[in-house]
């Protein structure tokens, strides 16, 4: 997924820019408008480079949802930038918001969100739903990613027939569909035994292998464990770890 | 840098979304839906009922009303109202009118007042007779086809029985079986007052005078020598179809040359503006009662549509995270609202149109239905779903979706 930038291009001496950062976040603040406002975030400085792979960890209320709220398009910030793939989002309607999710977002959430009367594979193609691409193909595309996550067999089942190992899966093959710039992962082990998120955690490496940029929240020390990086969210500051 | 673009939802995706949505619960859809059935059934079955029953009374109504003209001699106002002028009208109307073109009978009548008490003499005791006080009628001959009258015994009087003053009557059949007589192969005897006549036929149907069944009739000429009934009240007119107005305007000049003003003549409405005027007042009434199922039937569907969102509300977060944007779950849930019309606007239609169906059977009517009806009710169905939806669509529109995330897992 890493984009590569060609200036100079006239000549031998044409030089390679790394492109700008998956995430940007330059001294952003969340506040929320309560009696008194508590600010979630202070102050966040953070960048995440194509294929990091990117643990946020904390206590509970430390700021570690409203932060991948943000990352996600799904909340906005007080103050501050946020740029996503280079692009201020800022500046974008909720209507381009929504539209940035479809393109450059994937979500994997702790409850899996899969909707119960779908089937696997219709479940995955929700994720094309309003990317506005054609629809020839979407099926194709919605087995690739349920064969990346080894759940090829279970095609044409609901989910309420798959174990939760199998119903994390599918939610993650969902985010894959799009080829996003960036997974976001909300506790995506939370509700797994430890088979399951064993076997989760492996997929999140393969897929990081492969170069996908993802940042996961977690509280768990073992899930973080797994990340390249890591950075500790306490009272709504963030710090680098690891 | 920033290329602006908005997400698209394709609209087979949203027809796709909607089916999915609204099978993901059958029962619960079909349950929904049930309100705006029973809503455009009502309308449908009572717009329907009310026009077949408003065809049937119009039907009924050319048969024997618009096929009949009345002819009566004007109160004379100088009397203080009561008096008539008798003088205008001929017993002999037959011979005036039956030669207009379009009369099919004519026949005139007469009440005779204090005739007196009836008494008969029956056969198997004729030291008891039996006294009774009953309307008595005098009539010309052509008054039994002029009424529709039926004959069940014996026969009516003829211009002979008129000529020759025969003392005669035909009894109604209301009046014979109070006075006992049913049958006539004895030729029994009435008395009234102190004349006897004998009975010489039994009527049992007069559609257009059904006094006569309660009465006894008898000839004009005997009411004027005993009676003192020289002139009829009334002349009846059967005409044929459509060619009342037309007599109506005709009968008092053939009636009385001399002073036709003197004659006031009583036509049928014009049947058009009557069956016009019987579907309006029967439609208006039940149209009010078929619009209120229906608004209970939106009622229904926004109720169920808005506890549908509400269950819904991870599924619209997760929607929002996939890239949904407010208009997008607004549509759907407006969409899968206006399907739940749309079935129960055609299911509600075809019920409406069996009640109908079933209603004109059962009275052997002809059921009548405009054919708009049936064909706008899927549309009427849409409508109140779209209406119904409206506020449930919006209020998912507006749920934030980290929240909708937060509550909806």
């Amino acid at each position: 997924m890493t984009e590569v930038e060609l200036v100079g291009q006239f000549g031998d001496d044409a030089v390679a820019v790394p492109a700008p950062p998956v995430v940007e976040l330059r001294n952003l603040w969340r506040v929320f408008p309560s009696e008194p406002p508590v600010a979630a975030l202070r102050n966040i400085d953070l960048a995440v480079r194509a294929g990091d792979y990117l643990a946020v960890v904390g206590a509970s209320g430390s700021g570690k949802s409203t932060l991948l709220n943000i990352l996600g398009l799904l909340d906005r910030q007080t103050d501050g930038a946020y740029l996503l793939d280079g692009l201020d989002t800022s500046s974008l309607s909720d209507s381009e918001r929504a539209t940035e999710r479809s393109r450059r977002l994937g979500f994997v959430f702790q409850s899996f969100h899969l909707l119960s009367h779908r089937s696997v594979e219709e479940n995955v193609m929700l994720a094309e739903l309003y990317r506005g691409e054609p629809r020839s193909g979407r099926l194709e595309r919605a087995v690739d990613a349920l064969t990346t996550v080894g759940l090829r067999h279970r095609i044409g089942f609901l989910p309420t027939r798959l174990s939760g190992g199998e119903r994390q899966r599918v939610a993650i093959a969902r985010a894959l569909v799009g080829r996003p710039s960036l997974l976001l992962c909300d506790e995506p082990t939370g509700n797994l035994d430890s088979s399951n998120t064993a076997s989760v955690l492996e997929l999140f490496g393969d897929l990081h292998d492969q170069g996908l940029t993802i940042v996961i929240i977690t509280h768990d020390s073992n899930v973080a464990g797994r990340a390249g990086r890591k950075v500790q969210m306490t009272d709504g500051e963030l710090r680098e770890v690891g | 840098m920033a290329i602006r673009r908005h997400s698209r939802f394709k609209l087979r995706d949203l027809f796709d979304e909607c089916l999915a949505g609204l099978f993901a619960r059958p029962a619960r859809t079909l349950l929904t839906a049930l309100g705006t059935v029973l809503g455009i059934a009502s309308l449908v079955a009572t717009l329907g009922i009310s026009r077949t029953a408003g065809n049937q009374i119009v039907d009924r109504f050319n048969e024997l009303s618009a096929t009949q003209v009345t002819v009566r001699a004007r109160s004379n106002g100088s009397s203080g109202g009561t008096n008539r002028t008798g003088a205008a009208l001929p017993w002999k109307v037959e011979d005036r009118l039956d030669r207009l073109n379009g009369v099919v009978a004519s026949g005139a009548i007469a009440d005779v007042p204090n005739a007196g008490g009836i008494r008969t003499v029956p056969v198997d005791d004729p030291s008891a007779p039996r006294e009774r006080v009953l309307p008595v009628f005098a009539a010309s001959p052509g008054l039994l086809d002029a009424v529709r009258g039926g004959i069940s015994s014996g026969r009516w009087f003829d211009s002979g029985h008129v000529a020759r003053e025969d003392h005669v009557v035909v009894l109604g059949s209301d009046a014979a079986a109070q006075l006992g007589i049913d049958r006539l192969r004895n030729l029994p005897s009435v008395f009234i007052g102190d004349v006897q006549f004998t009975v010489i036929g039994i009527i049992d149907a007069a559609p257009r005078d059904p006094g006569l069944l309660a009465g006894i009739i008898m000839t004009s000429s005997v009411a004027s020598s005993r009676f003192g009934v020289s002139r009829p009240e009334r002349v009846v007119i059967e005409t044929d179809l459509g060619a009342a107005s037309l007599i109506a305007t005709q009968a008092a000049t053939a009636l009385n040359p001399n002073a036709p003003e003197s004659l006031s003549v009583a036509a049928p409405a014009d049947p058009a503006r009557a069956r016009e005027g019987v579907a309006n007042d029967v439609n208006q009434l039940f149209l009010l009662l078929g619009l209120v199922s229906l608004v209970v039937g939106a009622i229904g569907i926004a109720n169920v549509t808005l506890v549908t969102v509400m269950e819904r509300t991870g599924e619209i977060g997760l929607r929002r995270a996939l890239g949904a944007s407010r208009v997008h779950i607004a549509v759907q849930f407006l969409a899968e609202s206006m399907a739940m019309g749309v079935i129960g606007g055609i299911v509600g239609a075809s019920v409406g149109i069996l009640v109908v169906v079933a209603v004109a059977a059962s009275r052997q009517w002809t059921p009548v239905l405009d054919v708009w009806l049936p064909l706008a009710a899927p549309f009427v169905g849409a409508a109140v779903g779209l209406i119904a939806g409206l506020y449930p669509s919006l209020r998912a529109a507006r749920l934030e979706p980290v929240e909708a995330l937060r509550t909806g897992t």
